[in-house]
């Protein structure tokens, strides 16, 4: 019964990806990408990955989609001719290989399954924290998730980097034109309190149950987003210190605990004894800030001459 | 067939129709999609190693399930940088001083 | 037990029809107002009647916080349904009226698949 629940999701989540990569309008494709999105967050679920899923969800398919309705919206590019049969054939061709290597992988997988559960679940104790996947993040593979921080802040500086000179300093573009009635703004009103609270609840939870500083940040990202689209908070000055410092906060405070692993403990990363927890909040607090941020900003997308609005 | 089977094939699959759509897609855009559902198949793949891995009153391995979302939000960078390209050029078309062509030559 | 098992499937079963008539209607309904229409019903009696279907199971093995939790999520998507329903609405209407030289005002969609 519940193997025929996971055949109809994968038929469902393979119908969204033929969809998406189908010919039509960009609008349509993107659409598509994001249903599929949704419903990989459904087979994460199955996969009794819950931290995964809700990451697949606010970012895979909410956060990028917003992103890719963006650049549809503002790429005028006609589209380029469809490739030759013989073109079309080989890419099948090769779309095929790829495909029966996978499987074959997938069947071969070696049977008494390589796992790490063991190893974390003998540490997670010393973390003080109930989440494998958070202690993993933050604690076992500290050095990851630093990276990771700086990877999204770069593919913001690259954005940003993509407008002339002259706008360096000004807002993003409005991304939506000013609806008619209040109906966006009621709606703001209303769910930005209760979104703010819900990503803060997962961001403070995910040490011990699903969810984290991607999760909630993510969350956090989508109320601030909604605020400006209704008219409630102006669109930001990128020139702005104190937005700049938010952005920087996660990275650097980061970056600040584990340079101070090398004097309070034994290594690069590694958090005090005693006050494990109190140190691991701290940068997840502040990465999480870092992250809605960083988010909301990415989705604004790049700076624009006031002039041309 | 055991339900992490089922869920490896459909991932394989899924990367599959990602190639494909990287190799045929008609524009840039259309390749940013196909490269986040052939990114979406490989996280699958991740996760069913992951659930194959459960153990120790964990539903699955926690590692690998920590680095896919560490690759969810670096595949995010690198759409939302690809997306900021795309409009960019855009611009530049409407501007007169980008070639009316994509600039990545048409394999 | 027995009638709160019943309860709970009853109540489920009825909020699938209305999550099935609303797809139906998603796919098969002319315009975007009337689809909207049946997206909207299905969306909340639907949810609803699950939240409903669900609730009593929850609290009766305990969970209150998640039965709260499932309320909240009813009531959160009430509310964005809405109001999506009715952004969505708008930008319709608008598009049907600038495609307004078109005699039954259908052409505007024609591109929307």
């Amino acid at each position: 019964m519940s193997l025929a629940f996971d055949a109809l999701l994968c038929l469902l989540a393979l119908l969204a990806a033929l969809r998406a990569v189908a010919a039509g309008e960009g609008f349509s494709r993107v659409a598509a990408f994001m249903a599929y999105g949704l419903i990989l967050g459904l087979v994460w679920v199955r996969l009794a990955a819950v931290d995964v899923a809700l990451t697949e969800v606010a970012v895979g398919s909410g956060v990028t989609g917003l992103v890719l309705l963006r650049a549809v919206a503002r790429d005028d590019a006609p589209a380029p001719l469809a490739a030759g049969l013989a073109y079309r054939l080989l890419a099948g061709v090769v779309a095929l290989l790829v495909f029966a290597g996978l499987a074959a992988v997938v069947l071969l997988l070696p049977e008494p399954a390589p796992s790490l559960a063991p190893e974390v679940a003998r540490h997670l104790p010393a973390t003080d924290l109930g989440n494998p996947i958070t202690a993993v993040l933050i604690v076992f593979r500290a050095l990851d998730t630093l990276l990771e921080t700086v990877v999204l802040l770069l593919a913001l500086i690259g954005v940003w980097a993509l407008s002339p000179d002259r706008t360096w300093a000004g807002r993003p573009a409005v991304l939506l034109p000013a609806p008619w009635s209040g109906a966006l703004e009621f709606l703001a009103r209303l769910v930005v309190p209760v979104g703010v609270l819900v990503g803060l609840y997962m961001f403070w939870a995910g040490a011990d149950v699903p969810g984290g500083a991607f999760q909630g940040g993510a969350v956090l990202a989508a109320m601030a987003l909604m605020a400006i689209a209704a008219g409630l908070l102006p669109r930001p000055v990128l020139a702005r210190r104190r937005l700049r410092a938010l952005l920087l906060a996660g990275p650097f405070g980061f970056l600040l605990v584990g340079v101070l692993g090398w004097v309070f403990a034994d290594a690069f990363l590694a958090y005090p004894p005693g006050v494990e927890k109190a140190v691991i909040i701290l940068v997840e607090a502040a990465i999480t800030l870092s992250i809605a941020v960083t988010l909301a900003l990415l989705v604004l997308g790049p700076p624009v001459a006031e002039e041309t609005e | 067939m055991s339900a992490e089977t089922l869920f490896g094939l459909a991932a394989a699959a899924l990367c599959a129709i990602g190639i494909y759509g990287l190799m045929v897609g008609r524009g840039a855009l259309a390749r940013l999609i196909a490269f986040n559902l052939l990114g979406g198949g490989v996280f699958v793949l991740f996760g069913v190693v992951a659930r194959r891995g459960a153990g120790a009153g964990f539903g699955g391995d926690p590692v690998p399930q920590a680095l896919v979302i560490t690759g969810i939000v670096v595949a995010f960078s690198a759409t939302a940088l690809g997306a900021a390209l795309v409009e960019r050029l855009a611009q530049l078309r409407a501007k007169g001083g980008a070639p009316s062509e994509e600039p990545e030559a048409d394999t | 037990m027995i009638a709160l098992h019943l309860l709970t499937g009853l109540c489920v079963l009825a909020g699938l029809v209305f999550f099935a008539a609303g797809t139906l209607g998603l796919l098969r309904l002319p315009d975007p107002l009337t689809r909207l229409h049946a997206l909207a019903k299905a969306d909340n009696i639907g949810l609803g009647l699950i939240a409903l279907g669900v609730l009593p199971q929850l609290v009766a093995s305990g969970a209150v916080l998640a039965a709260a939790k499932v309320v909240a999520i009813w009531l959160l998507l009430q509310l964005s349904s809405g109001a999506v329903a009715q952004l969505l609405a708008e930008v319709a209407f608008r598009d049907s009226e600038t495609g307004a030289d078109d005699p039954d005002g259908a052409a505007a969609e024609a591109g929307e698949p």
